[in-house]
């Protein structure tokens, strides 16, 4: 495994408390030092000249469907891992919803020698939390952890009663697995697919009540204070919700939550009308739960952000927008949408950063999402500068579902590194000379 | 709404899906050209041959009697092409069999849809997948809109009461599934009545309907006060079984219009209903067959504002063309 010396960027790791100018090396598939001077005894083999850019360790993104196996026509792991590692994320944890769904381990192998043949090595499966995803009879939660399985969840299926949560809870509390769910009361929800309030009522289109989430996420806390099973919220959308976590955090359950991307920027005000692109699960809610969000980001209410990456095919798009299938296609967005919101003033740009690795890194209890020296060598290099366009030319996700299509984007990674090995670069691989590495140590 | 897909790039309307972003010299010359179609109404020969040779396919994905009937004779009055089709959908159709239906349709040269559909933006939806020569114009789609509904009751009243500035007008019953409701209370606003009031349970009224411009009223009684136009909706028996209202019976005591209750607003108030009727669960039979009911002038009025507006349509289509 090549030895890699990043220099001349300025590096953020949050974890770390670290935000200077500085040399990352690395060996071994390994960080080995952060610091202002190449080592003595470093002899990298490939040179990494991040200068006027940020150097942090590669995206932690808890909630992604790679559509393999079963769905290939929307998406591929080839596909979207190469879109993983354009847009700087180096470990994805994948809902359970594949077909087969990630109920045996034999589907957890099938998942992994995917992974393998892609050279993609940090996929996570989240192990289905019932059966066939049925929300009646539990998963063979044990044998899915020893397979690799870092949580369990029942992605966006109902699951049949509270009894059968609870045991979930219980069971999964035994062998110590958290528990990723997210709320949504089935019946509330009535089909809906906008936020109800004033979008949903001027065209028409049936709504989901903000309590659809909160009454779901509340009976959930309490069946964690009866279990003492960890919960993570995924994908909250609603300032209600958020406070229901706040309180739980000071009650000392054991919670954290999510938020996705996407949610964080854009409103029910902001849905062109009828544009499928913008059909998402949880709805787009209204400025004041966007605002809470925002909040809850900047305050580590919420710890993570997540790119809730469900890449379609076009003809899941194609129609009216009650029958369209619901996501957005978002690994690739997901930085620059980052860094509109530090931009906004929303949060700092470490605490951005904070929310992409060290935080959803402590959530699944993984040592990730940090550059200290020793832990596996997960790092992005993006310029926060570099402006691009979403469009055919720059997109390698085969999902070209984003309400993103046709805008300008700013950041844009230049390399990603995943366990030491280069996994995405823009520019041709740099040979290291004498002179180039005299200039670097001459200038740190 | 950011652009507006109805109009095209002489702000001439070339679909019409919605009221909502369209102005009110537009509706209102939508009205007056409608004026000049119903005084035809009466003539020995009622056809004229603006639409010669054009073909128009009235697509209905759900069943309709009023409007597609009223389509048709609106289109064969303007001596058009017509064809029928009657599509019944089921819950697995998928957008795709939408889309092919109009590439299909659009490969036999026709030159505008008529569409009804069960879902909120088909409407649209077809608007932004057809050849750019094909007009669409929205028979009913979801609870989103019905605006040759709402055209032909702003008709009506326009006739029953020119100065629409001054006003009240009670929409009463089930506005939250009412694609009708949410045109007529678009097109009454931007024509500027003095007051929508909608009168109904909670339980049959969106989130946030204020938010469309109008006042609200969970009382009959006290809703008819000052009321100029009275527009009730029809009561759909699903209603019941879904937990929105108790019972016929009792909808029928406190939102049903009777003659008593149609006292409480003033002396000449009109009476409207979309149709079709359910005697004694929202209106009284005296009522709709009543002095002060309109009801039967509205579907006479939905052929003259059917002809102006596929008339209007085809024209702007032409010019694009």
């Amino acid at each position: 495994m090549s030895k890699i010396l990043i220099q001349g960027g300025q590096i953020i790791d949050p974890a770390n408390q670290i935000d200077r100018l500085g040399v990352v090396a690395i060996a071994e598939g390994k960080v080995i030092a952060v610091t202002d001077k190449i080592p003595s005894n470093f002899t990298p083999d490939q040179i990494i000249d991040a200068k006027g850019q940020i150097v942090c360790p590669g995206f932690i993104d808890l909630s992604t469907r790679l559509r393999e196996p079963g769905q290939s026509r929307k998406a591929t792991f080839n596909s979207e891992v190469t879109a993983a590692a354009s847009a700087g994320i180096t470990t994805m944890c994948l809902q359970p919803d594949t077909q087969p769904v990630i109920d045996t381990p034999a589907v957890v192998e099938l998942i992994k020698g995917l992974a393998e043949q892609c050279a993609y090595t940090n996929i996570y499966p989240i192990a289905a939390l019932t059966q066939k995803l049925a929300g009646q009879e539990l998963s063979a939660m044990l044998g899915l952890k020893q397979a690799g399985c870092i949580a369990v969840s029942n992605a966006n299926q109902p699951i049949q009663n509270l009894l059968v949560l609870r045991r979930a809870m219980e069971y999964a509390a035994s062998h110590d697995l958290l528990l990723m769910f997210r709320p949504q009361d089935l019946s509330l929800s009535n089909q809906g697919c906008v936020h109800e309030g004033a979008v949903s009522t001027r065209y028409g289109l049936p709504g989901i009540p903000e309590a659809a989430e909160t009454i779901a996420l509340a009976q959930c806390l309490e069946l964690a204070e009866l279990t003492g099973c960890r919960i993570h919220f995924s994908q909250i959308s609603g300032w209600r919700s958020i406070i229901k976590i706040q309180q739980a955090k000071k009650y000392g359950l054991k919670v954290s939550a999510d938020v996705a991307i996407h949610q964080l920027l854009l409103t029910e005000d902001d849905i062109e009308p009828f544009n499928s692109a913008y059909h998402v699960i949880p709805p787009f809610r209204s400025s004041r739960d966007r605002q809470a969000l925002r909040e809850a980001i900047a305050n580590n209410i919420i710890e993570a952000i997540c790119s809730d990456h469900q890449p379609h095919d076009i003809d899941a798009k194609l129609g009216a927008f009650p029958e369209t299938e619901p996501g957005i296609s978002a690994l690739e967005t997901l930085l620059p949408l980052m860094l509109k919101l530090v931009e906004k003033g929303v949060f700092s740009l470490s605490q951005g950063i904070a929310a992409l690795t060290q935080r959803p890194a402590a959530i699944i209890r993984q040592p990730k999402g940090s550059l200290s020296v020793g832990t596996s060598a997960d790092i992005c290099v993006f310029d926060p500068h570099a402006v691009w366009q979403v469009n055919e030319q720059h997109w390698r996700s085969q999902g070209k579902n984003t309400p993103y299509w046709d805008q300008t984007m700013t950041g844009k990674v230049s390399h990603t590194i995943q366990n030491g090995s280069l996994i995405f670069s823009t520019t041709h691989s740099v040979r290291p000379n004498r002179r180039l590495l005299e200039r670097s140590t001459n200038r740190t | 709404m950011t652009t507006n897909v109805q109009l095209n790039a002489e702000g001439k309307l070339k679909h019409f899906l919605t009221i909502d972003g369209l102005s009110r010299a537009l509706l209102t010359e939508i009205l007056d050209t409608a004026e000049s179609f119903a005084a035809m109404a009466g003539n020995q020969v009622k056809k004229v041959p603006l639409l010669r040779g054009k073909t128009i396919v009235n697509l209905f994905f759900e069943n309709s009697t009023r409007t597609r009937t009223t389509f048709e004779l609106a289109a064969k009055r303007l001596s058009a092409d017509v064809l029928n089709m009657n599509i019944a959908t089921s819950s697995t159709s998928k957008g795709e069999s939408l889309l092919d239906t109009i590439r299909n349709l659009e490969a036999m040269h026709v030159d505008m849809f008529v569409v009804r559909h069960a879902l909120s933006g088909a409407a649209h939806f077809m608007a932004q997948n057809t050849a750019p020569h094909i007009s669409v114009i929205n028979a009913g789609d979801g609870q989103h809109a019905h605006p040759t509904q709402a055209m032909l009751d702003m008709f009506t009243i326009r006739q029953k009461k020119p100065d629409l500035s001054r006003l009240r007008v009670a929409i009463i019953g089930d506005i939250l599934h009412s694609r009708v409701a949410r045109s007529q209370i678009l097109a009454l606003n931007t024509l500027g009545v003095a007051e929508v009031r909608v009168i109904a349970p909670r339980t049959l009224l969106p989130a946030k309907v204020e938010t469309l411009g109008v006042t609200v009223c969970h009382d009959l009684q006290a809703g008819l006060q000052d009321i100029d136009v009275i527009i009730t909706l029809r009561l759909q028996k699903e209603r019941m079984t879904s937990a929105l209202l108790p019972s016929e019976n009792e909808y029928y005591k406190c939102f049903g219009l009777t003659q008593s209750k149609l006292k409480l607003a003033k002396p000449d108030a009109i009476v409207m209903h979309p149709g079709p009727i359910n005697r004694g669960v929202e209106i009284d039979s005296s009522v709709a067959d009543g002095p002060q009911s309109v009801i039967l002038q509205q579907v006479s009025n939905g052929i003259a504002v059917r002809m102006a507006v596929l008339s209007m349509a085809m024209q702007s289509t032409g010019e694009t063309r």
